[in-house]
């Protein structure tokens, strides 16, 4: 059983700030990974955001607010904005919440 | 053939967004016995995330309350949870199940907590009184376990 909290890790390749983000994703752990990802937006300012989330296990509505509300943040600043690493298990939740419609991401698992 | 209750269980805890994990490894230790697939324990596990968050989001905005979660399983292989507050209660229920409905913009909230327990469980009741609390009971029946050769 894993009581493991959501975790960020976060990368800056050029114009892009790149979000790792693994483990357990919800309205406990969300928080510091909001302010994690809010205060790179602010300090490298990139001209794209990339959400990687092949390593999550778990995500529920709370990561749907995360992963809007960044989407929202980066639009309003001009920013590009994409998910990555999508499973089949969270491309449920967001084709669920109509994310198709409004964020680009894909569906593959990455590669190990 | 009349379902009989085989296992139940009884958990309180305070409503701290530490504790929406430990529900969830609660509910998922409690089903492991019944064998579910890999599914059907993601759904429960969300389902039972998505209530508990409520009462410690809405139900115990600004303080912390203790928040009461009971599990049943059944012969019929069918699992009844319920997520019981004694918090600020629900004003209008059939509004506040609407898709993407939220009493909370600040708070970066999707308003699809309901719509996720809706779609991941089999039947969802809620019942509430204002100032008094709100109970969430989610059922899901689980798959028929086939005999291994
Ligand atoms: N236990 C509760 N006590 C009081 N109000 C509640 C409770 N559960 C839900 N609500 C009310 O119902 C609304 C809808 O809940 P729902 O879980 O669908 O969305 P949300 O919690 O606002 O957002 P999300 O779950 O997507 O983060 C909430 O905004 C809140 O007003
Ligand atoms: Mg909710």
């Amino acid at each position: 059983m894993d009581f493991e909290n959501g975790n960020v890790k976060l990368t800056v390749t050029g114009d892009t700030l790149c979000a790792y983000i693994s483990g357990e994703i919800d309205h406990h752990s969300a928080k510091t990974i909001r302010e994690a990802i809010d205060s790179a937006l602010t300090s490298y300012s990139p001209d794209a955001l990339i959400l990687d989330v092949s390593e999550i296990s778990f995500m529920d509505s709370s990561g749907l607010g995360l992963v809007l509300g960044r989407y929202t943040k980066a639009s309003e600043a001009g920013i590009s904005f994409s998910v990555t690493g999508v499973s089949e298990r969270t491309k449920r939740l967001f084709d669920m919440a109509g994310l198709d419609r409004i964020i680009d991401y894909d569906n593959k698992e990455k590669k190990r | 053939m009349k379902k009989i209750c085989e296992n139940a269980m009884k958990a309180e805890f305070p409503s701290l967004s530490q504790n929406e994990a430990l529900a969830r490894a609660l509910a998922s230790s409690f089903l492991m016995q019944l064998n579910p697939t890999v599914s059907e324990l993601a759904d429960i596990k969300c389902a039972v995330s998505e209530a508990v968050t409520n009462c410690t989001v809405h139900a115990y905005r600004d303080t912390v309350g203790t928040v009461i979660m009971t599990m049943k399983s059944y012969s019929d292989r069918s699992v009844r949870i319920e997520i019981k507050d004694r918090g600020c209660g629900i004003e209008d229920i059939s509004t506040a199940m609407q898709p993407l409905f939220t009493t909370d913009r600040q708070g970066e909230r999707s308003g699809l907590g309901f719509t996720v327990m809706e779609s991941f469980c089999d039947k969802i009741r809620v019942t509430s009184k204002p100032k008094k609390g709100t109970k969430v009971t989610l059922i899901k029946n689980l798959s028929k376990l086939y005999a291994s050769t």
